[in-house]
């Protein structure tokens, strides 16, 4: 890693990732640095890759999700199932908001989000249940939410 | 506040591409310019469009492992809750607290630069937290889809 962002690319991470749309002026004004200055650091940090992109932030149940779950998803035959097939398919459900693959008591952990619980029980036995390899899924209903800044410093 | 067909178009390009000027935004969602900055203004006041955030890759940061913590606390400690998580949120490294309702109570997703500062974090920051019944580990391997979108 040649480029050690410092601490002023740190506050730049710090306001981008609460507010994308913010202006390189309005934040150079901020931290006590020209609008050229600004825009060249955040350059930088798209160009480096650390600012991947943005998310457009919605409130979900305002938007009639009320229900979001989290799934753990443990695979049934391993060696015959191919993981590629398994994951093209659980992607792509519109429903679906996230996939990892993760190691530990399950091989993937899934976020859906639903209308209500019978809608989200729709998506469980149409869409989850019947893709290729699903062994045991277990469920938890999320209650709350804290995103963080994280180690920004 | 009353959602319509028209709103759930333009965020449903928004989300797809979020750069997108309001020129071309509106373009693409089938509306004027003016009514379509009018419509992401209502959505802002009503609370529905939260605004954008910048998406953070942390392994360029040099935080190349990220851990989910499934907690169980101890339920026959009333405020169990209330005090793990005002001591969790001030943990740097923990960029997510959720909590369940199932066999989990609370889930961390955690960043650490390697394993062994991993190991270093879990044993100073992670097991000192108050009232933990129970915790398991999963270990992100991959992300294979993260666009949080919703269904619009």
């Amino acid at each position: 890693m040649s480029f050690q962002p410092d601490e002023i690319d740190f506050a730049i991470l710090r306001a981008l990732s609460k507010d994308a749309t913010i202006s390189a002026g309005a934040l150079g004004r901020r931290l006590d640095l020209s609008q050229p200055a600004t825009w060249r650091r955040i350059r930088r940090l798209e160009q480096e890759g650390i600012i991947a992109g943005r998310r457009v932030a919605l409130d979900a149940e305002a938007l009639g999700f009320g229900v979001t779950v989290f799934l753990g998803i443990k695979l049934a035959t391993k060696g015959r199932v191919s993981l590629d097939d398994f994951e093209r398919a659980i992607a792509a459900i519109p429903e679906v908001q996230s996939v990892q693959h993760v190691l530990g008591l399950y091989d993937y952990r899934v976020r859906v989000v639903a209308r209500d619980i019978a809608d989200f029980e729709r998506v469980l036995r149409r869409r989850m249940m019947n893709l290729p390899g699903v062994g045991n899924i277990e469920a938890n209903v999320l209650l709350s939410e804290e995103q963080l800044p994280g180690p920004l410093q | 506040m009353q959602i319509t067909d028209a709103d759930r178009r333009i965020l449903r390009q928004l989300q797809a591409e979020p750069t997108l000027t309001n020129a071309e935004l509106a373009e693409r969602a089938g509306t004027n310019t003016a009514t379509c900055a009018r419509r992401l203004e209502r959505m802002r006041e009503g609370g529905s469009y939260l605004g954008q955030r910048a998406v953070i890759d942390w392994a360029k940061l040099g935080y190349e492992v990220e851990v989910s913590l499934r907690v169980s606390l101890d339920k026959t400690v009333p405020r169990a809750f209330d005090e793990f998580m005002e001591v969790a949120r001030e943990i740097p490294e923990v960029v997510e607290l959720q909590t369940f309702l199932g066999q989990v109570d609370v889930r961390l997703s955690v960043l650490a630069r390697d394993m062994k500062h991993y190991q270093q974090l879990y044993r100073s920051k992670i097991l000192t937290l108050p009232h933990i019944a129970d915790i398991e580990a999963l270990m992100q391997v991959a992300e294979i889809k993260s666009s949080r979108g919703l269904p619009l």
